[in-house]
């Protein structure tokens, strides 16, 4: 079952094809550069880093470990274009991330919403982490009172129940030798 | 004295077996099947030219008042072809209609797949450029939805249908619906 669900289409496409994408975008970016009225390629420019950001911040549902930036599968270049145009339509980039939720949820945001679901991924890793600083420093605390206890031990003190006993059982043992 | 002793041993035990259990479900889950936001939602409005008739179309307010099947397939998907028998055989049994949506490709590709491989289906639409895939969340194919009489999706069928979905899951939800 999970194999066939693996077999799913559309994987085929996660090879990478960047080197090429990006130099032919190069060349495409060059000439429409040279083309376009200078006011109309800043205002490009603009757009191009805006959407650049937002999708290295939305996953690519193809290739799962891929931004939307990076992936080259069909479905990532249908989402940027789908993207671009809710952008140049004055949409931001609330509104952008809300229609990407809404249709794939959550999981395209590779920064998750902090809500009662993700409270365990959010602040697990701190409560961990100060359960275990709990634990150091009890232990810590004992380890310093048992040295403590056993450089004071002088000839009037009296010595614990359980460590005259383990000695007595050494003295025996070594009697039976 | 004797709690604290009882914890040394217990707590991390415990612990252990916390961590065992969460890996052991992980490893039945496949991180591939990403649920659908849109489950228990209106399904999303489109309106699509057929396969077999270009010139007309088939809108989701067509379809309402019955509960039916949306299989999203392409003719270059290899996946397709192993629910295919599946399709043909519900198909012959007339339990609920099936609209094919062909995704992503090309309509005389989709119309020669289907003659050769059978046509399941009651109706094809065509979505040319994957517009109304997105709108569903469709993020490979196969993928089935079950939509009910007042249109909204009420299951999704991520990668090939298999006997056991439909016996155990899709059939029962489909008879439950056309009931209600």
């Amino acid at each position: 079952m999970v194999g066939l669900v693996a077999t799913r289409c559309d994987r085929h496409a996660c090879r990478e094809f960047a080197r090429v994408r990006n130099s032919m975008a190069l060349v495409a970016i060059s000439v429409l550069l040279t083309c376009a009225p200078l006011a109309n390629a800043a205002a490009d420019d603009a757009l191009d880093a805006r959407l650049k950001h937002l999708e290295t911040e939305l996953r690519c549902l193809v290739c799962q470990n891929q931004t939307l930036a990076e992936s080259n599968a069909p479905l990532a270049e249908d989402l940027r274009r789908e993207v671009r145009e809710l952008a140049t339509a004055g949409k931001s980039d609330e509104d952008i991330r809300a229609y990407l939720v809404a249709r794939y949820g959550d999981f395209v945001l590779y920064n998750p919403p902090v809500k009662p679901v993700t409270y365990a991924l959010w602040f697990g890793p701190f409560l961990l982490l100060a359960a275990g600083v709990v634990v150091w420093v009890a232990l810590l605390r004992r380890r310093s009172r048992a040295s403590r206890e056993a450089s004071t031990l002088g000839d009037g003190d009296s010595v614990p129940a359980g460590a005259l006993s383990r000695a007595r059982v050494l003295l025996e043992d070594d009697r039976t030798l | 004295m004797a709690a604290t002793k009882v914890l040394r041993w217990s707590l991390p035990l415990a612990i252990f077996a916390v961590v065992l259990a969460f890996l052991f479900v992980g490893l039945f889950r496949d991180p591939r099947e990403v649920p659908s936001p849109l489950i228990g939602k209106p399904a999303p409005d489109f309106s699509l030219a057929r396969l077999h008739q270009p010139e007309a179309r088939l809108t989701n307010q067509d379809m309402r008042g019955q509960v039916w099947l949306l299989n999203v397939w392409a003719s270059w998907c290899v996946s397709c072809r192993v629910e295919h028998p599946l399709l043909l055989d519900l198909a012959k049994a007339n339990l609920v209609p099936v609209i094919g949506l062909a995704y992503k490709d090309k309509p005389t590709d989709g119309l020669a797949w289907l003659t050769s491989n059978g046509d399941p289906y009651k109706m094809s639409i065509v979505d040319l450029d994957g517009r109304v895939g997105i709108d569903f969340g469709v993020y490979g194919v196969p993928e089935t939805f079950v939509i009910d009489k007042s249109g909204v999706i009420r299951y999704k069928q991520i990668g090939p249908l298999t006997e056991d979905a439909l016996k155990q899951t899709i059939l029962p939800l489909v008879r439950e619906l056309q009931r209600s």
